[in-house]
């Protein structure tokens, strides 16, 4: 938030000594306040003034590092509630939840089925990025299993309520930079000191919403600006409320106490119900979760929410494109059909979809279009009869599949005449205007 | 110092009924951004719908779809079935064996139909059409005369076709309809005007914005609906005010997460699980967005879903 020149004017020293090179303290300010000169440029501003000019053109929403080394990841930062506002920058996470209580084997076997979830999707690598410890009472066994939970490779997030403890397991992961979940009103100095000494994000609870803004508060005013908001999980409905208002009271109503990214921790919402968790995954992946965790996340859960999370947290200035080139479908080789259709991920996504459903094989070719879709690339001239001949020859299309024969697009049928112009070796075939009749024109063409 | 809750008080939306006497429902009328029902005391929750189609699921790889259809034969036991599903709101029949494309069954077989299953359904009734749209204009006149005095709301009109379907379902008959655009707001807008100005009242008039399952481009339904919402609630257009209805199971069983089976990608896992998942999450997203009704397929994400709403009121 931009302040004003006559704020600004209220730190300076007034003494218009001009060793800024203006001629006033307020001419000063004035410059600052446009953005033409720093406030560092005045030589005696007190400390303090610094400090409340810095804390006044903060951003409403803080940015928290998480993790080291590949896994590193920035939470919050978001200046709007709604992506078509502007867009979402940070995207949130996933984990799972393991605990010093449950026996090793069951432990692997949460790790294992999580690291079988890593695969590709429009250019992105799908993972779990964090996993949850829950530590008890027992020191060494909870350093245990956040070792075991540093070496899948993902952010720790540490739950520990007991100082003494939670230094102790810290102690053996801490160049892993996890979260310590586990401050509240009641250990908060302690916690913060053990959270500080092993430069981890301290994630805070509270009974309420007003126990936790105080406890915030109290922990801001002891210099920690490296904090986790946990929504609680004293029921579904609390929780989201509580990721709702903070956010909305961060971003909103300039409460900055509150701009803070959030944990959601699911396995204790819905135990034993994956279904509901999923749902709930959904909904804060939508509304606020920052860090959302589930008991466990197999591909049945990871499918849906990675695409939701993808979709989301996409820039509405830049819709998402897939890179150019050739995609067989359905086991499609040399001698089956060629289809075309332009890089925007949804035309891609759809045409895909429907080729997969007609059960027959495709070779599916995309050319670069702009990113936009079938009729607005043609429009936009990113999709033309030269497009496609050049995109033909680049990619060796011709000597890479036998079978010349070329779908186009219903809504570019134009095309026609100049593309078998270009490609005399072609047979040029226009196919539906819309992706859903695919299924039943694929099963003609044959 | 404690957090300073703000009042947020919206005026509630028109809700529009389907179904008569006990078993009507409301879909929308909400008061409340979607699902924020912690800001004012809710006026309508969501409602969730449970869709069929005249003829039964392939469910060869779906054990638990099929058990909740066990031992129903004809479309009326299939139907009372679905309306006795844990969670149901209303039951959505899709009558896509009249695609000319497919088993192209003829007007009089579909009112048959629909109205054997009108009369089994002990939940107030939607009606699809099979997407066709010459033969949807021609089915929705039949069946609108037909099921007169139900009160059944009709999936969809659009731009192409709103003026025959509207008058012969709302205005000759009484029935509901839902506006079909796809994924525009400004389109969505037109729809209304164009729908209201031809005499339908706005109660019974619901839309349908379009949809997606997640992971495709679901990011333009939920940025639609959240423009939709922000206009009706906070900057009270009467044009986008009225209840929002999602078709969730048509979009998702239709994706490879929903629809590969476990032998062509076994790493994936159980069909069922993931088809679940995909229904589950998809609706949950719908409803957090702006859907007042959301129409599903598979019991399980109807029960979890309707059982979520309730959580969360
Ligand atoms: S240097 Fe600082 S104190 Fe001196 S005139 Fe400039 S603003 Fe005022």
């Amino acid at each position: 938030m931009a302040l004003k020149g006559l704020d600004i004017f209220k730190l300076t020293p007034k003494t218009n000594c001009k060793e800024c090179n203006q001629p006033t303290c307020m001419a000063f300010a004035m410059k600052v306040a446009s953005g033409a000169i720093a406030l560092t440029d005045c030589p005696h501003m007190s400390a303090a003034a610094l400090d409340k000019f810095a804390s006044a053109t903060e951003p409403p929403m803080k940015t928290i590092d998480i993790g080291a080394g590949e896994c590193a990841y920035k939470l919050g930062g978001e200046t709007v509630l709604l992506r078509h506002d502007k867009t979402l920058v940070n995207s949130n996470l996933y984990g799972i939840c393991i605990s010093a209580d449950m026996p090793d084997a069951a432990i692997e076997a949460a790790l294992t089925e999580m690291t079988k979830i890593d695969y590709e999707r429009i250019g992105k690598r799908m993972y779990v990025e964090c996993v949850y410890v829950k530590c008890n009472s027992d020191a060494v066994r909870s350093a245990e299993v956040a070792v075991k939970a540093v070496a899948s490779g993902r952010v720790p997030v540490l739950d520990c309520a007991d100082p003494d403890i939670a230094k102790s397991v810290l102690g053996a992961i801490k160049e892993a930079k996890p979260v310590l979940c586990g401050a509240n009103a009641a250990n908060w100095e302690a916690m913060n000191a053990v959270a500080k000494a092993a430069d981890a994000v301290l994630g805070v609870s509270g009974a309420d919403l007003n126990e936790l803004h105080d406890t915030v508060e109290k922990l801001e005013a002891a210099g920690n600006k490296k904090l986790i908001l946990d929504v609680g999980s004293v029921s579904i409905k609390d929780a989201f409320a509580n990721a709702v208002e903070i956010r909305r009271a961060a971003l909103k109503d300039g409460d900055r106490t509150f701009g803070y990214p959030s944990i959601v921790n699911l396995a204790a919402l819905a135990p034993g119900d994956l279904v509901t968790q999923a749902a709930l995954a959904s909904i804060f992946t939508l509304r606020y979760g920052s860090i959302i965790l589930m008991e466990r996340i197999g591909y049945a859960e990871a499918l849906p929410l990675f695409g939701l999370r993808q979709n989301i947290y996409t820039d509405p200035q830049k819709p998402m494109r897939v890179t150019p080139g050739l995609y067989p479908i359905g086991g499609a080789n040399e001698n089956s059909v060629c289809c075309l259709t332009v890089d925007f991920a949804l035309s891609y996504f759809i045409v895909s979809g429907e080729i997969e459903r007609s059960r027959v094989p495709v070779n599916l070719l995309i050319p670069d279009a702009g990113g936009y879709s079938v009729l607005t690339a043609w429009a936009a001239g990113k999709l033309s009869a030269s497009s496609i001949a050049k995109f033909i020859q680049e990619f060796e299309i011709d000597t890479k599949i036998k079978n010349h024969t070329l779908i186009l697009p219903g809504k570019v049928a134009v095309l026609k005449g100049d593309l078998e112009a270009k490609l005399p070796d072609w047979k040029i075939v226009v196919g539906p205007n819309e992706a859903i009749q695919l299924v039943k024109f694929l099963s003609t063409i044959n | 110092m404690p957090f300073i809750k703000k009042p947020r008080t919206l005026k509630p939306l028109g809700a529009v009924s389907i179904g008569t006497g006990e078993r009507a429902v409301k879909i929308g009328g909400g008061n409340t951004l979607p699902l924020y029902f912690f800001d004012a005391k809710l006026s309508n929750p969501p409602a969730v719908g449970v869709e069929l189609t005249d003829t039964a699921w392939d469910a060869a790889e779906l054990p638990l779809l099929a058990k909740a259809y066990e031992g129903a034969a004809t479309l009326a036991e299939r139907v009372a079935c679905a309306a006795n599903m844990k969670g149901v709101d209303f039951v959505c029949l899709r009558l896509e064996g009249a695609d000319p494309g497919g088993d192209n069954l003829s007007v009089e077989e579909c009112v048959k139909l629909a109205q054997e299953a009108a009369a089994a359904c002990t939940k107030p009734l939607c009606i699809a059409g099979c997407r066709s749209e010459e033969k949807d204009v021609e089915l929705f006149k039949a069946l609108a005369a037909a099921l007169q005095g139900q009160n059944v709301l009709f999936l969809s009109a659009k731009e192409e076709d709103y003026k025959t379907i509207g008058a012969a379902t709302v205005l000759a008959y009484g029935h509901k309809v839902a506006g079909e655009s796809s994924v525009d707001i400004n389109l969505a807008k037109q729809l209304n005007v164009l729908m209201t100005q031809l005499g339908i009242p706005k109660e019974s008039i619901v839309m349908n914005l379009g949809g997606a399952a997640v992971g495709y481009g679901f990011e333009y339904v939920s940025s639609t609906m959240d423009r939709v919402k922000a206009a009706a609630l906070e900057q009270d257009d009467a044009m986008l005010q009225m209840p929002v209805i999602t078709q969730v199971a048509t979009e998702t069983w239709a994706v490879k997460e929903s629809m590969a089976s476990q032998a062509d990608m076994p790493e994936w896992g159980d069909l069922e699980q993931r088809g679940i998942q995909m229904e589950t999450v998809t609706a949950a997203a719908c409803l957090a967005s702006g859907s007042d009704a959301v129409i599903l397929r598979h019991p399980v994400a109807v029960d979890k879903i309707a059982a979520l709403v309730a959580a969360l009121i």
